[in-house]
């Protein structure tokens, strides 16, 4: 589903990605870890297309970036831990502004299924502004899935929220890649991680530096398999 | 450090040279303007100035283009190498346009299409140093400078039309006579030369010191370079 | 009941460029800016508030007396404008700033031109709002007619103008540290032929100057706007991008 090779990104004189390889099968669901600063939001930005590569080749669901990145971003869904909403309009507002510049036909069934999806029917007249951390994060999340992507793309999605919060956006990703979606989650909370991935890949330094399926970390735990990559 | 190339030690060398010669030529060898007296010797450096300056700008909107297309760094070592260098010598022409206009039109400054571009050309690129100064990543510092820079371009000579609208009414800004005429003369046969000359010189000067300035920017990011590597 | 998974196959979209795809969302980005702001007015009623301000300061520093108001009117309701104008403008990207909005629009599957182009009508429409309240106003106060066809036809351009070059430097501005004080410094020096055309123009409907007169200063206005509207096209895609 998504097919990276010699990712390379600098900015300027600084190196941020240097060859970069990752593969990801459909239906996997892959947590992308590592220390802070070792390019990880800047290699998810590049596979949403917002951020050009320097080097290297990128194909997501059959299509090449940067070149054919409309055909790519009608195949994605992103969530960052910005929630990417407007405060002034309402949940429904927002998802059917979304849908109008997604191109979606026949919306309006969609944007329903959608928020009762996130469990946000009934404040669905209210404004964003007024949601709690937590209750935007979910509608980011239902903005993001709203055009029924193939591929989704978490930029550490539990950013600043408690505990409950938390909780709640742990049954909607887990709702969404229930789904058969391909998924890559960035994130440095390895519990989290740990009870969503399939799969655990290691950035550290600009390189992947391990990979590890979940059958594989039965014998040793993810902690210390995370502690070896780093040290390695 | 690579040492200062040959090429480029010759030519600094040939600028002192030129603009010795054209001094001289300037301020002796040309015959005193019969009407004007001395303050007309200013002339020759400021229409020396003046074409250079307005030749970098023009350099700099088509390095714009050519760096908006190619995305090579290099292009925006060479656009800000040129837009400083003839930000310095438009300032020259300015200044030295205000002395002779102090005797010539009995002001240090007037409103004329020309006068008014020009001030406004300095706000342009003082405008665009400004814009660079807020941005930290390379190449999106030189993408932004690259498209201000381009606008500048297109948007100066349209302001010159648009202050010729209103000196066709509002004629009596500047005595009731146009500026030409009011301190235009011919040129004798050693005015020409000496004319020539200066053009001549301070293309040169130009040369020398936008390669200078090229050199100093290639340098800047070796230490850049070399910080990157030390702090590693 | 619907069927689920016909459902969701209809929600599917492609990404393939289309013109339709483009209008509706060049049409999505004005329907969501203003509603938002017809919500909030905190825009609208900052620029026009300003704008009042404005004329206020203007009206005792020049003394706008029966004399003097008639060749000073087109110089004060541009200045006037143009200062309300980059208010606005600098408001309408903050916002999509603020929230990550600007990475939501980019990431939908639209060539990027349309986002520009949405900005550009709806900062248009506040523009005008504005001015078409400004007017009126100006008009009871000195007891001039501003509501002649030909000056609104000077408005109408001279604010397209303003609004397609503001709308692109205020995406640059917003990027930048400095960037609630940089878009009048970038925006002013770039935007004076179409002020200076625009007051000519004004001044000479006001005055019943020769439609001789008048042709030039709308011409420049003209090639102004198509000149900065196509390269403003050709280059958003170079301001967004990373």
């Amino acid at each position: 589903m998504i097919t990276v090779k010699k990712l390379v990104k600098r900015f300027g004189l600084k190196t941020v990605l240097r060859g970069v390889d990752f593969e990801v099968q459909p239906g996997e669901f892959v947590a992308l870890l590592g220390p802070n600063g070792a390019g990880k939001t800047t290699f998810l930005r590049i596979l949403a297309s917002l951020s050009r590569p320097s080097l290297g080749q990128i194909r997501i669901a059959g299509y090449r970036l940067p070149d054919q990145a409309a055909q790519v971003r009608a195949r994605l869904g992103v969530v960052s831990h910005l929630p990417l909403l407007y405060g002034d309009l309402t949940a429904e507002e927002n998802l059917r502004f979304y849908a109008r510049m997604y191109g979606i036909p026949h919306y309006e069934a969609r944007l329903t299924e959608v928020l009762e999806m996130t469990g946000l029917e009934a404040r669905r007249h209210d404004l964003v502004r007024t949601y709690s951390r937590g209750m935007q994060q979910r509608l980011a999340i239902g903005r993001a899935v709203l055009h029924d992507p193939d591929v989704m793309l978490f930029d550490e999605p539990y950013t600043g929220l408690d505990q409950d919060a938390s909780s709640m956006l742990d049954d909607v990703l887990k709702t969404v890649a229930a789904q058969g979606r391909t998924v890559v989650m960035t994130s440095h909370d390895l519990a989290r991680a740990e009870d969503l991935a399939t799969r655990f890949d290691i950035l550290s330094r600009g390189l992947i530096s391990a990979s590890a399926s979940s059958a594989e970390l039965k014998q040793t735990n993810l902690l210390s398999f995370y502690k070896q990559a780093l040290a390695g | 450090m690579q040492p200062k190339p040959v090429a480029l030690k010759v030519l600094d060398l040939a600028s002192i040279i030129l603009l010795a010669i054209s001094t001289y030529l300037a301020l002796v060898f040309a015959p005193t303007e019969r009407v004007m007296g001395d303050v007309q010797r200013v002339f020759y450096f400021h229409i020396g100035t003046a074409w250079t300056a307005l030749l970098g700008f023009i350099l700099a909107a088509v390095f714009s283009v050519i760096y908006l297309i190619r995305k090579d760094l290099k292009w925006d070592r060479f656009q800000v190498a040129a837009i400083e260098v003839s930000l310095v010598f438009f300032l020259i022409t300015i200044v030295l346009g205000s002395i002779w206009a102090r005797p010539a039109w009995n002001t240090w400054w007037t409103w004329d299409p020309r006068l008014t571009t020009a001030a406004i050309t300095e706000l342009i690129y003082a405008a665009y140093f400004m814009l660079r100064q807020g941005i930290d990543d390379p190449d999106k510092r030189a993408s932004f400078g690259a498209i201000y820079a381009l606008l500048g371009g297109l948007s100066a000579p349209l302001t010159f039309f648009a202050i010729r609208l209103f000196r066709t009414i509002h004629p009596v800004v500047i005595g009731g006579t146009n500026p030409e005429a009011d301190g235009g003369f011919s040129m004798t046969a050693d005015m020409r030369l000496a004319f020539f000359f200066a053009l001549f010189a301070f293309t040169v000067i130009f040369i020398d010191l936008f390669w200078n300035r090229l050199r100093l920017g290639d340098l800047q990011d070796n230490v850049e370079q070399l910080k990157l590597k030390v702090s590693m | 009941m619907v069927d689920k998974a016909t459902e969701i196959k209809s929600v599917k979209v492609d990404g393939t460029p289309a013109r339709g795809s483009f209008i509706q969302a060049v049409a999505a980005v004005v329907w969501k800016d203003l509603r938002a702001e017809f919500r909030s007015r905190e825009l609208f009623s900052a620029m026009l508030v300003f704008s009042l301000l404005i004329i206020l300061i203007f009206n005792f520093a020049l003394e706008l007396d029966v004399k003097t108001r008639r060749s000073v009117t087109a110089g004060v309701l541009w200045a006037t404008f143009a200062f309300a104008g980059t208010l606005g403008l600098n408001r309408s990207m903050a916002i999509e700033k603020d929230r990550g909005c600007m990475d939501g629009l980019l990431l939908a599957p639209v060539d990027r031109s349309a986002i520009y182009f949405g900005k550009v009508i709806s900062n248009l429409i506040f523009m005008l709002i504005v001015e078409v309240i400004v007017l009126p106003v100006y008009s009871a106060l000195y007891a001039i007619n501003l509501f002649q066809p030909g000056l609104i036809l000077v408005i109408l351009l001279g604010s397209i103008g303003y609004v397609s070059v503001g709308t692109l430097l205020s995406a640059m501005s917003v990027q930048t540290r400095t960037r609630d004080i940089l878009l009048p410094i970038l925006l002013f020096p770039v935007a004076i032929p179409v002020l200076l055309a625009a007051v000519k123009a004004s001044n000479g409907f006001l005055t019943g100057a020769e439609w001789a007169e008048i042709l030039l200063p709308l011409n420049l206005l003209i090639a102004y706007d198509v000149i900065f509207i196509a390269v403003a096209f050709m280059v958003f895609d170079h301001v967004v991008e990373e």
